[in-house]
């Protein structure tokens, strides 16, 4: 058996190269359908990466702890004790690499024209650097310095609104624990630029000791937000968190905090293979044209083949190993090329003239494609598998030629 | 193998609306060793016959022994195996895979039989010497002559050894010397190695080989003589 197939990979592999022309062509085909495979979907991925990572980066963090009814009613009563020595060191073990306790309530901001409701985050601003939550750029100003920091920092859109800038004062009003109102004057120390014209308008940043003061919840918190390294690889490793945490507090991973995200994750994945069993079906018509030429110019062959004694079943397999070949010669050449093109264009492609009010999708102007091994397996399986099966019929159709007919054609 | 028995062999073929007799109940039985020659004019029923014994064509009725193995009641893959482990093919075509060299056409049974790499080489470079191509072997068919390509098909029909080598006009596209040569290397085949030999032909010179000569027209047997065989003269 071990001759029979070596037999049949030999002839294959010679029978690939008999019209080398025509074989090159076919290889070219399938080279660019595995690499437009390939490079959309990293294109696709870079986009909802993007998304994603935005939307977690304002939220922020993979993994969130609340009081059990925060989500339902964010108001400072259903806020949580500070975290215990226990839960800071549960917090601290990786996959997790940084972690952030704020208060997170909402409150009204007014200036001497104009007031809006907003979010206010009393923060720990070296805590919040760790995590990658802090606004993208400063661009009046400064950011907070410490969690006793007096000053307020806005986004420059809601400083637009309430027509108010840096170093003028505004007042900050929320609810205490016992429904009284709760405010203070801060002076604007920093405006702040997102990506998200959203961001700005919603985040008021202030001091964690100095809002906790106000709304008179000692050193109480709403919310603390972990990250790890990939948000793709969520698994589980939130679960050592959640038991230290205890029975009054909800943690939930991203995809549970935000279930459009998740979605939109998993969309993604399925749009990628649609569209790769798209391209390769397209493909599929060529490559099957190529085996059932290669077969017709070979009848006599492979009736001699059968008439000395190759069994139909090995017939079949040397139709299906040339397919076989080529599909593999293919997605090693357009993995190569999709990996070559794909690399450098990682550190971003500038989209802006082409993508204006992607913002409001929490897309930035720059595009990076993501090339992920997930992606290249994909397109390999569905390379593999669709090639397979439109080779079926060229080679069934050997398989089951008559040994005299085939002889005595010319 | 020890003998041939076929009993009225029955075959038709639809050409159209007209039904062609291939062979009408011909009955024959073949010895081992026996040098055989089926003649007859074209549409006689020789290659007809030819096929039917090698397990490539099947009788619309009667029975054909071949050794062990009723041929008219084995499968597709069964008359494969048959064919690949008894049986030696020497075609009007020469009929080899043009994308392997002379020794690989020649191990490619062997291959396909699973025999060991070392004893492939061994006795393809062995019966290829025997046939006349030592020196020969790496060389593709498209560059060796008509009459070498003969004989690395011979070469290649008698390497497993098969007591049966069935043979379909073999020196019909040959010149009178190679023609004269592969007659001969048949006949010495024949002698010392006790293969028996059929061979459908309608060249007159070949049938002076053989020692039983059967004539066929109209896919009857119209005679089966004993006969003193001759060497051709070119």
């Amino acid at each position: 058996m071990r001759g029979a197939v070596a037999t049949v990979m030999v002839l294959a592999w010679r029978n690939l190269w008999r019209n080398y022309r025509r074989t090159l062509i076919m290889l070219a085909a399938i080279t660019v359908g595995i690499w437009a495979m390939i490079f959309m979907a990293a294109m696709m991925r870079g986009m909802t990466d993007q998304i994603i990572e935005n939307t977690l980066n304002t939220l922020p963090g993979e993994v969130q702890l609340h009081h059990l009814d925060y989500r339902r009613d964010p108001s400072v009563v259903n806020r949580m004790p500070a975290p215990s020595a226990a839960l800071r060191e549960a917090l601290a073990a990786p996959p997790a690499v940084a972690w952030a306790a704020r208060v997170r309530v909402p409150a009204v901001v007014a200036s001497e024209r104009d007031s809006r409701g907003v979010v206010l985050l009393g923060i720990d601003p070296q805590r919040e650097a760790a995590l990658g939550s802090l606004p993208e750029k400063i661009i009046e100003g400064r950011f907070l310095e410490g969690i006793d920091d007096r000053g307020v920092v806005l986004g420059a859109s809601l400083a637009r609104r309430l027509e108010t800038g840096l170093g003028k004062r505004v007042v900050l009003m929320s609810q205490d624990p016992d429904n009284n109102v709760a405010d203070r004057g801060a002076r604007v120390v920093g405006i702040y630029k997102a990506r998200l014209q959203g961001t700005e308008d919603v985040f008021v940043y202030s001091g964690l000791a100095v809002t906790q003061g106000m709304l008179g919840v000692g050193s109480d918190v709403s919310e603390i937000a972990v990250t790890a390294d990939d948000y793709r690889l969520m698994g589980d490793w939130y679960q050592p968190i959640a038991r230290v945490a205890g029975a009054g507090v909800e943690v939930l991973p991203w995809p549970q905090l935000d279930n459009f995200l998740d979605s939109l994750l998993r969309v993604q994945d399925g749009f990628s293979l649609v569209f790769m069993v798209v391209i390769f079906l397209a493909l599929s018509f060529g490559l099957v044209n190529t085996l059932v030429m290669a077969v017709f110019e070979r009848i006599r062959e492979i009736g001699l083949m059968q008439a000395l004694g190759m069994r139909p079943g090995l017939i079949l397999a040397q139709v299906l190993v040339e397919s076989i070949y080529l599909l593999c010669l293919g997605l090693l050449l357009g993995n190569v090329s999709a990996w070559l093109t794909i690399k450098p264009l990682e550190s971003g492609i500038d989209i802006s003239a082409v993508a204006q009010g992607v913002e409001k999708m929490a897309m930035g102007t720059t595009l990076y494609p993501a090339l992920v091994v997930q992606d290249m397996v994909m397109s390999t399986i569905v390379v593999l598998g669709l090639g397979l099966l439109a080779s079926l019929l060229p080679a069934w159709r050997a398989a089951r030629l008559d040994p005299i007919r085939a002889l005595s054609r010319h | 193998m020890s003998e041939i028995i076929c009993s009225d062999l029955c075959k038709t073929f639809q050409q159209g609306d007209e039904v062609i007799t291939g062979l009408n109940k011909v009955s024959l039985k073949i010895t081992r060793g026996e040098f055989l020659c089926l003649s007859g004019p074209s549409g006689s029923g020789k290659t007809t016959l030819l096929n039917a014994l090698g397990g490539l064509d099947t009788p619309d009725s009667g029975e054909i022994q071949v050794g062990d193995y009723r041929l008219d009641q084995l499968s597709k893959g069964e008359l494969a195996d048959m064919r690949l482990h008894n049986i030696g093919f020497v075609f009007q075509a020469y009929n080899l895979v043009p994308v392997l060299s002379a020794r690989e056409n020649v191990e490619f049974v062997m291959q396909v039989q699973g025999v060991s790499a070392a004893e492939r080489r061994q006795r393809s470079d062995a019966v290829l010497a025997e046939v006349g191509l030592a020196g020969l072997e790496t060389r593709l068919p498209a560059e060796l002559s008509g009459g070498q390509q003969q004989r690395v098909a011979v070469a290649r029909a008698i390497v497993s050894k098969p007591e049966l080598v069935l043979a379909d006009e073999p020196t019909a596209n040959l010149d009178s010397k190679s023609a004269a040569q592969l007659m001969d290397l048949f006949v010495e085949l024949n002698v010392e190695r006790g293969i028996t030999f059929v061979i459908a032909t309608h060249d007159i010179r070949v049938m002076g080989y053989a020692r039983r000569l059967i004539r066929m027209q109209d896919g009857v047997v119209v005679s089966d003589e004993q006969q003193e065989p001759h060497a051709m003269d070119v």
